[in-house]
């Protein structure tokens, strides 16, 4: 980033933006952020590419929004640096940083028209009438509701003023759009629409965008990265193929989907990451990254999904699987979930996908069954992770 | 619901309505003491406008009315502002006195305003009656403004400033507008709070400076049949300030339909 | 938000300042004339006494005091026994009229007080309506006389009053949620239990706010007693504003007032504790009785 780049507020408003995509176009170096004697953020640092789709993901109380609320500027960090574009924005006050947010509950201003909320930003920024004029209409041209210009927001329906809010925000070419848990006033069928609209609207204007969302299934469906927290500390960063697949604490695992949770103790150290397991009393080879050593207590981590069962007879050597009754079996349409409960006592849940080859995956309870998984498909984590 | 109940409803109508219906009907009749009706006229009405101290009473009490509506919403909408949005070392005894003195009976206000005004010397007069009017309309301003900021949305200010408002400038362009019909709601109120008081321009008026209700207070002790008239006159004001106020509080009813 | 450091300091000592001056110190300055001094040429002077308090407790003052209080009690129960079932129908009735009958509600409550009591006191007086009325139906013969009596104060408190003991009730009970009722039901309640056990602690707040605003004014509203009973009719309210007036006795019109505001200060403590389960709604209640379609109008005296 080169030092003739201007404070970002200094920019004019639609001037090119030149920097190559990738860059950190957004960055926090080891913020907290305390409220009295809670603490929300505990030393975050966090790059947000030029361009991304940065979805911040966790349950509620974990530091998703006081992310965003710093960015934006309503909060003031209590350490740390806070930087857009290479600057520091500690001091900047909200209005003058270039970036720009959807609130949560669209916050549209009730007293003005569809068209008055939309011109806002350009009216405050003092910009020529017909200026505004035309950047409003190609705004709300963009967001279907060229009809709608003259309502108040009353008059509209959550999905509608869902997109006056996003045209309000976006007709100022900010840097950066944060979105507040944009769809949780939505239902369904309109949520899923929106994230359409959103993700196509993201990939349109090239402008990058920081989501805020408890949805794991939304922030996997939108996102090119997510960032999941807890209790003000990121858990992990990636793409949402690397959190699911392999998530790399407890935390994780659960909050992005099912999980089975298997106890373990490493019996043998093998080359190219194999090992060899005592997983629930069998015998597994293990693959994993993670380095452990002989005799570690370690957790294996498998999706229902990843779960293969047997019909008794099916299996030949016995002593090679885990063995279990089957509880009961819920047929779901593109899956049928089963739950098993292995003979010490864990509980396991598992959902097949129909297979034209293999029809023959129905269970009845009280069945008895050996479990096994897709080899290489198992996460090993350390016993003391959490 | 049944019918029956609402016989009751109508019952306390007619008791809170009846004698306001006499008092106008009898502005209108000839009889002077008597209660009988002894035919139309409009007599009353032209003794009452031909009377000079009441007239010039009535424009007083009209610009002390209108100075007091415009300081005590001034000062009351500042209260509410520093009661909704700041935290300060007092507020809640701030918020207390406040609601205390919405409840204070005026009386108390009166005798202590007049200690403290002869105590220092401030003649009895406008200015007498415009300090304590104001401080007497603003906590109703305050408790008013209040409530309309109660249901106001603190995102649509970070909404404006996110916008790029100044501070200022979405004080200016969001917080005043949804405000406003709280506000006028309260410079009505105060409004009429001063044009009726009684009880402080008792204490607190002065020789030059005549009031209406208290040249309206002498016209019933002595039972003057005028004052049937200005009664009349009086309860369409408040008629109208009502409506005003309906109005004000829901200006955009047409505007719902799309 | 409202951050600016400037309007903040502007807007706090102000309003600090302000009721500093025009309230709180008056206040003090009267709690002090009420331990002073007078004599014929001043309302009072830099002698320190506790004479005012003492002769509080004269016959004379105390049968005002007990008068005052009893007609102030009748009032406010009068006023709470007519005005319940009338903002419970009110705000149980047909969506389409409510705001109508809400409105009806309104323009008295909004009327000038004293226009009001002067038209009581066309209903009551000799040769008045209700004489006349009562003639014309043959139930009395000739003149009688209501006025100047107690029963014409407390109809002229009652009359008077009674919008300002409807609107904190009506606005808490319309704020009633109806599935607390019907649960009461479902639980197996009758309608006086469901009445006692939901109805009436839900309503408390309102029940409070209404009480105060109308036992309050009952006892200072000098000129009710004054039109309706009288020149010599006195209560509290008219005690005082006799000593302050042609009485010119400041200090012992001080020392009653203090009577007045220990009540206001029962009250108010009396208020927090019914509406204990309750904080948002019930100052709002008390103070702005009309809610936002009709603004905050307490009758004092």
């Amino acid at each position: 980033m080169g030092l003739e780049r201007l404070n970002p507020a200094g920019t004019a408003p639609g001037e090119k933006q030149v920097e190559s995509r990738g860059g950190p176009i957004l960055e926090m170096r080891g913020v907290s952020k305390n409220y009295g004697s809670t603490i929300a953020l505990h030393d975050v640092n966090l790059h947000v590419a030029n361009g991304e789709f940065l979805t911040l993901l966790g349950p509620s109380g974990c530091g998703k929004t006081t992310i965003l609320r710093l960015f934006s500027g309503f909060e003031t960090p209590t350490r740390g640096e806070l930087l857009l574009n290479g600057q520091v924005i500690n001091d900047i006050v909200p209005e003058k940083r270039k970036l720009n947010t959807v609130f949560q509950n669209y916050a549209l201003f009730p007293h003005m028209t569809v068209r008055e909320n939309v011109a806002f930003g350009l009216r405050m920024q003092k910009r020529p009438k017909d200026e505004i004029n035309r950047r409003v209409r190609e705004a709300l041209h963009m967001v279907h509701l060229e009809n709608l210009a003259d309502r108040r927001p009353a008059q509209l329906s959550g999905g509608q003023q869902q997109r006056v809010a996003i045209a309000r925000a976006v007709i100022n070419n900010p840097l950066v759009l944060l979105l507040d848990e944009p769809f949780s006033a939505l239902d369904f069928k309109l949520r899923k629409q929106m994230q359409f609209e959103i993700k196509h609207l993201q990939r349109q204007l090239g402008i990058t965008f920081v989501f805020v969302t408890h949805d794991q299934e939304e922030a996997f469906a939108m996102s090119d990265r997510v960032v999941v927290m807890n209790e003000g500390y990121i858990e992990q960063i990636g793409t949402p193929k690397e959190i699911y697949e392999e998530p790399e604490s407890l935390f994780v695992a659960r909050f992005v989907g099912e999980i089975n949770i298997l106890e373990g103790v490493i019996l043998e150290v093998q080359e190219n990451n194999s090992y060899l397991a005592e997983v629930e009393g069998v015998v597994f080879p293990l693959r994993t990254r993670r380095e452990f050593a002989r005799g570690e207590k370690v957790r294996v981590l498998l999706r229902p999904e990843d779960i293969k069962i047997y019909h008794a007879h099916e299996v030949s050597a016995p002593s090679r699987f885990l063995q279990g009754r089957i509880n009961e079996s819920v047929y779901k349409g593109a899956t049928v979930d089963v739950s098993i409960t292995l003979d010490n006592g864990t509980k396991i849940q598992s959902a097949e996908f129909f297979n034209e080859d293999d029809a023959d995956i129905s269970y009845n309870a009280g069945e008895r069954v050996s479990v096994s998984w897709v080899a290489g498909w198992e996460v090993v984590l350390d016993h003391a992770a959490e | 619901m049944k019918k029956t109940p609402y016989v009751y409803l109508w019952l306390i109508y007619a008791f809170l309505y009846a004698p306001i219906v006499v008092v106008i009907v009898y502005s209108f009749n000839k009889a002077r003491l008597s209660k009988d009706w002894r035919g139309f006229t409009w007599q009353w009405y032209e003794s009452l406008f031909s009377n000079q101290p009441l007239i010039d009473s009535a424009l007083n009490s009209l610009f002390l009315a209108l100075c007091v509506a415009c300081l005590a919403t001034f000062l009351g909408t500042l209260a509410a502002l520093c009661i909704h949005r700041y935290h300060f070392t007092g507020k809640r005894a701030l918020q207390g006195s406040i609601y205390l003195l919405t409840i204070s009976p005026d009386i108390v206000m009166g005798i202590s305003l007049l200690i403290l005004f002869v105590s220092v010397n401030i003649p009895l007069g406008f200015v007498s009656l415009l300090l304590g009017h104001v401080t007497m309309a603003m906590p109703f301003v305050t408790v008013t403004v209040l409530a309309r900021l109660d249901s106001f949305d603190e995102n649509l200010i970070e909404a404006a400033r996110d916008l790029g408002a100044s501070e200022a400038k979405s004080f200016l362009h969001v917080l005043l507008p949804l405000t406003m019909p709280g506000i006028a709601a309260g410079w009505l109120l105060s409004f009429t709070l001063s044009m009726d008081d009684v009880i402080l321009s008792v204490f607190l008026c002065g020789p030059g400076f005549e009031v209406l209700p208290l040249e309206m207070y002498s016209l019933v002790l002595r039972s003057q049949p005028s004052i049937n008239a200005l009664s009349t006159i009086m309860f369409l004001m408040t008629l109208l300030l009502i409506l005003l106020a309906q109005f004000l509080a829901h200006p955009r009813k047409k505007a719902k339909k799309p | 938000m409202l951050q600016n450091k400037g309007f903040r300091f502007f807007s706090i000592t102000t309003v600090c300042i302000w009721l500093g001056v025009f309230a709180l110190l008056p206040n003090m300055a009267l709690f002090l004339v009420s331990f002073l001094d007078r004599t014929d040429t001043s309302f009072f002077i830099p002698v320190l006494t506790l004479d005012n308090y003492l002769r509080l407790f004269a016959p004379a003052f105390i049968r005002i005091l007990l008068k005052s209080l009893a007609l102030a009690c009748v009032s406010t129960l009068t006023c709470l026994i007519l005005g319940y079932p009338f903002a419970y129908l009110l705000a149980r009735s047909n969506r389409r009229v409510r705001p109508w009958l809400f409105l009806l509600v309104i323009i008295p409550f909004w009327t000038n007080s004293l226009v009001r009591t002067y038209a009581i006191f066309t209903i009551l007086q000799n040769n008045g309506v209700l004489n006349t009325l009562f003639n014309r139906l043959g139930l009395v013969e000739g003149n009688f006389s209501l006025m100047y009596t107690n029963f014409s104060v407390f109809m002229g408190l009652t009359y008077t009053l009674l919008p300002f003991m409807i609107l904190p009730l009506y606005a808490s009970i319309e704020k009633l949620n109806l599935r607390l009722l019907e649960a009461a039901k479902d639980l197996g309640a009758g309608p006086v239990r469901s009445f006692l056990h939901v109805t009436l602690p839900l309503t408390l707040p309102g029940i409070a706010a209404g009480s105060i605003l109308v036992f309050l004014p009952s006892l200072s509203l000098f000129y009710v007693p004054e039109i309706l009973g009288g020149i010599n009719y006195r209560l509290l309210g008219s005690f005082i504003q006799y000593n302050f007036s042609k009485g010119a006795n400041w200090p012992v019109g001080a020392a009653a007032s203090t009577v007045l505001t220990l009540l206001l200060l029962l009250m108010a403590v009396f208020y927090r504790l019914a509406g204990r389960n309750e904080r948002e709604g019930g100052a709002a209640a008390l103070s702005a009785p009309g809610g936002q379609t009709a603004p905050a109008r307490v009758e004092r005296g």
